[in-house]
């Protein structure tokens, strides 16, 4: 069962679409189960088929399509880290690199304390700040440095 | 219309036809994966890309609509290096095991690659591996590497399945063909996909490794199933029906089969197989020469008929009987004096008898149903009885078609349904009654006497009203009754309510038939009334037991409407002479078995729903000492001295039935001299529905190993509305004792809120039911 958050969350996205198009709302309602619990469980896919009255494997093909849901626990601080072609000219390998050993997880891990989350991402359209991450797929940082990542995972470690 | 020229030929086609669909009117192929005429269309394979004049790059014929004055070329230099470059790609994940391939031989990809591949690859990395999924005992995908993502099979369980079982997940290199949550495929038509899929990633589980397509032979035959009468191609080996594969009859099956169709063929090789003559002596059965056996039915018969009146002797039939079969039964009975017929097992109200113009029918042809646009459905579990009717009564609802529902379970038919009144048999008639009231209310019509009274004694509830709104709104209205309102005790009732409800609103009005041969059963005059002296109908020769029994592929406890009312009979009876083709449990009852082949191994002939009469041919040599029923009644014939059993073949039985005789005017649908009257029938307490469940309808599925094992074929559970259940103090899961007379079965309840208050869903034609009474009537629920 969604929480009625989410449902208030995803009937106020309903409004902008037909009444007979209602799983025009399935990215916007999985995004909102993400952000309440972190990731997206096959029950609540389920339920946010149930909810559209959609079949449950489109919300899958939906859930499983798009990189920025996550389908499995991660960080309080998720950090996906983009490895498209302009971050990568400018060393995004050097920086996942950097934040593996740092937090000593792998890509797709979450550190012991479960606060750090770590994830390969797609360009995110600022090739300009690259190499970058985004933090919980909400905020980019960009031109990073080890000093500037380690002052930033120095001030989510205190959050 | 539009004029293009593809590869040089002119073609003048309708506006936004697809270029694919122009080349192949023109009898141009174009190399395709993805596209297939009855699915939406993808265009993700790619294979189909050709070169057009004007167009920067090659295009996707399949996708890419027509326009004036287009030049197309397939064979180009650029479309065919645009589609060796496409073939390239498919192979570079595809697995290279062509000789441990089920679809060797019979594969799209494999056929393409000899046109359009290399003879070596250029890819020397490592290949994707997609990991084997389990969606069910039909359909196998063991080996999803060989997947090339075309989707067919997605799009077919969306558009003509209704249902969304399988989707292509995650993205890319790592898409994949899966089910949600590693459920399995369900759909009742999910053989389909093994046809669809171009490739060997979705196989037939029940075929796997059993032949190749190459040593098999392909022989014609018909569906002795439902009464659509699928056009099957039955696949030979070494005189064994290895598998069955649909044959494309564009008015009847389309493309497609049922996989009750599909799959059944599995029960012709059963252990069961009944293949030698055998009689009861001394409460041993014997297996016996056929000479024997049947020289002792027909002394048997004779002295019944000499000693106590051939009036005690009486004969039935299952519908999915051939038309021949049917025929020299009641040529043989009647000869022996008994006008005790019948082949209509599962019916309970025989008021209609004589009283109807002809033969009960669908009323229009199978592929009209496409077109119609207002539905009025009447007792049918449409999606389970008539898998491919349904589909069809789908593709209309596609179009815009209202489909408005009166039954007494609510299973999802897997369309959108307009209005439903979802009630308990004995409610019914009402809600035809207040349909019918509504509708002449708007109509200003007067109605016929024989429906005033019940008229009278309703008043149209909104649902009610809704349908008439909806079924007077309609061009082409179709009024259809299922197997459950002609099942019901009230049929005819129910029968002449739908027939002035047609009549209101120029509706066509038909039956679904039951089985394969529901229309062929009259025409053969396997019905007590087709003389003019009447015998018994199929519930009045078990109620007043009769001293001999002939039964044509009949299982008295899973065939009738009442199996404990036959299993009564049957054990009272001097003599019963069982024609199977398996041994069962007829052993228990009968006194003599006499080995009958199924419809793969005789000729024969079916008349199917909307009246067509297909005949074909045996597939396959009798197995054991089996032999043709209508060979079988034959012999007997002549044995008893019967006048006009002389038949060389099975088609001089079929010609003497219908030559000269003109068809369309024995089918028919309207009562005559029946009334309805207002609330005639009641249940006091719970009252039994039944459905028979799609994989025990007759006694081939039964047998079928694999659907056995599908979710169709589970054990049947009483259902009950959560209400009924709180107050009875039973808990959903508990084991109840159903009672009906004085027989019981113990079965687990579980609740279900969709279906009305007041009854219990209990399958028949199952062995844990058999021992209970009528498919109708009081039930009663205890925990056990």
């Amino acid at each position: 069962m969604l929480s009625e958050q989410v449902r208030a969350k995803t009937d106020r996205e309903l409004k902008k679409y037909p009444p007979d198009r209602k799983q025009s709302a399935v990215m916007s309602a999985l995004r909102f189960v993400q952000d309440e619990k972190g990731w997206i469980d096959t029950a609540d896919m389920a339920d946010v088929a149930a909810y559209l009255g959609m079949p449950q494997m489109s919300v899958y093909e939906v859930a499983t399509f798009y990189n920025m849901y996550n389908l499995k626990p991660m960080g309080r601080h998720t950090l996906t880290v983009c490895t498209n072609l302009s971050c990568q000219l400018v060393g995004a390998m050097e920086t996942l690199n950097y934040i593996k050993s740092k937090l000593g997880i792998g890509v797709g891990e979450v550190t012991a304390d479960g606060k750090f989350g770590l994830r390969e991402g797609e360009c995110q359209n600022v090739c300009d700040e690259a190499p970058l991450f985004m933090i919980n797929n909400k905020k980019t940082c960009g031109h990073l440095t080890k000093e500037k990542i380690d002052q930033i995972l120095a001030e989510l470690d205190k959050e | 219309m539009i004029n293009i020229e593809i590869d040089g030929k002119h073609i003048e086609v309708e506006n936004g036809c697809s270029v694919i669909d122009a080349a192949h009117r023109l009898g141009i192929y174009i190399p395709h994966f993805c596209y297939h005429k009855k699915l939406s269309i993808a265009a993700n394979c790619r294979m189909c890309l050709v070169q057009i004049e004007k167009a920067p790059k090659p295009l996707p014929a399949c996708a890419t609509p027509v326009a004036e004055g287009m030049k197309v070329f397939t064979a180009s230099e650029q479309a065919v290096k645009a589609q060796k470059g496409v073939m390239e790609f498919l192979l570079i994940n595809h697995p290279l095991d062509c000789p441990i391939c089920d679809q060797g031989g019979e594969c799209e990809l494999q056929d393409l690659a000899v046109g359009y591949g290399g003879s070596a690859s250029r890819y020397q990395e490592e290949k994707r591996v997609v990991l084997h999924k389990d969606i069910g005992p039909l359909v196998a995908a063991e080996e999803m590497s060989r997947c090339i993502n075309c989707t067919r099979c997605v799009r077919f369980g969306i558009e003509i399945g209704g249902a969304m079982e399988l989707g292509q997940a995650f993205r890319g290199e790592h898409a994949e063909i899966m089910a949600f949550m590693s459920d399995t495929v369900d759909s009742e038509l999910s053989g389909n996909m093994i046809d669809l899929c171009p490739v060997g990633a979705l196989t037939s589980k029940p075929f796997r490794y059993s032949a190749r397509t190459w040593e098999l032979s392909r022989r014609k035959s018909i569906s002795p199933h439902d009464s659509l009468g699928s056009n099957l191609a039955v696949q030979v080996k070494n005189n064994r029906v290895m598998r069955v594969l649909p044959i494309e009859n564009e008015d009847v099956n389309e493309c497609w089969l049922s996989d009750k169709d599909r799959f059944s063929y599995e029960g012709l090789n059963s252990a069961e197989r009944l293949t030698k003559p055998m009689i009861k002596q001394g409460g041993k059965w014997l297996e016996v020469e056929w000479q024997v056996a049947l020289e002792y039915v027909a002394n048997g018969l004779r002295q019944i008929a000499h000693e106590t009146g051939a009036e005690n002797i009486g004969a039935l039939a299952t519908p999915n009987s051939t038309l021949e079969e049917l025929y020299l039964l009641q040529k043989l009975v009647r000869g022996l004096g008994s006008h005790n017929v019948d082949f209509r097992l599962r019916q309970s109200d025989f008021s209609a008898d004589s009283k109807q113009t002809g033969a009960p029918w669908l009323g229009m042809a199978v592929a009209d149903i496409n077109r119609v646009d207002r539905f009025l459905l009447v007792g049918s579990f449409l999606r389970k009885d008539h898998p491919l009717l349904a589909s069809r009564v789908r593709q209309a609802t596609k179009a815009g078609a209202q489909v408005n529902l009166i039954h007494s379970t609510d299973d999802d038919l897997l369309m959108p349904i307009a209005n439903k009144e979802i009630v308990s048999p004995t409610e019914m008639t009402t809600v035809l009654a207040q349909v019918l009231k509504a509708l002449a209310t708007a109509k200003q019509a007067t109605l016929d006497t024989s429906v005033q009274q019940i008229v009278q004694s309703v008043t149209p509830s909104a649902i009610a009203q809704a349908m008439a709104d909806s079924l007077a709104g309609g061009e082409r209205v179709a009024i259809l009754l299922g197997n459950f309102a002609q099942q019901h005790p009230q049929a005819s009732q129910l029968q002449l309510l739908a027939q002035h409800i047609a009549a209101l609103c120029g509706a066509t009005f038909g039956f679904f038939g039951e089985a394969a041969n529901s229309v062929g059963g009259y025409l053969a005059q396997a019905v007590p009334f087709a003389d003019a002296e009447h015998g018994m109908n199929a519930s009045a020769m078990l109620a007043a037991q009769r001293k001999a029994y002939i039964l044509l592929n009949v299982e008295a406890e899973l065939d009738m409407q009442n199996p404990q009312q036959a299993l009564a009979a049957m054990g009272a009876a001097d003599m019963v002479v069982a024609l199977s083709a398996y041994k069962h449990h007829a052993t228990e009852y009968a006194d003599v078995l006499l080995p009958i082949t199924p419809f793969t191994e005789t000729s024969g002939t079916f008349i199917s729903s909307e009246g067509r009469v297909q005949s074909f041919k045996g597939t396959v040599q009798p197995l054991g000492e089996a032999r043709p029923a209508w060979k079988v009644l034959r012999v007997l014939g002549n044995m008893l001295n019967i006048p006009g059993f002389d038949y060389n073949n099975s088609e001089a039985v079929r010609d003497e039935v219908l030559v000269g005789t003109d068809l369309p005017a024995k089918l028919g649908n309207v009562l005559h001299g029946v009334s309805a009257q207002a609330a005639t029938w009641d249940v006091t307490g719970l009252q039994r529905v039944s459905d028979v469940p799609i994989y025990a309808t007759d006694a081939i599925v039964r047998r079928a190993a694999s659907l056995q094992k599908t979710r169709d074929a589970a054990t049947p559970r009483a259902l009950m509305h959560s209400v009924e259940l709180k107050k009875l103090n039973l808990q959903s899961g508990e084991m109840v004792k159903l009672t009906q007379e004085h027989g019981s079965a113990r079965l687990s309840v579980i609740a279900d809120d969709s279906l009305p208050h007041g009854v219990v869903r209990v399958a028949a034609g199952h062995a844990v039911t058999a021992e209970l009474g009528a498919m109708f009537g009081a039930i009663m629920v205890e925990r056990a």
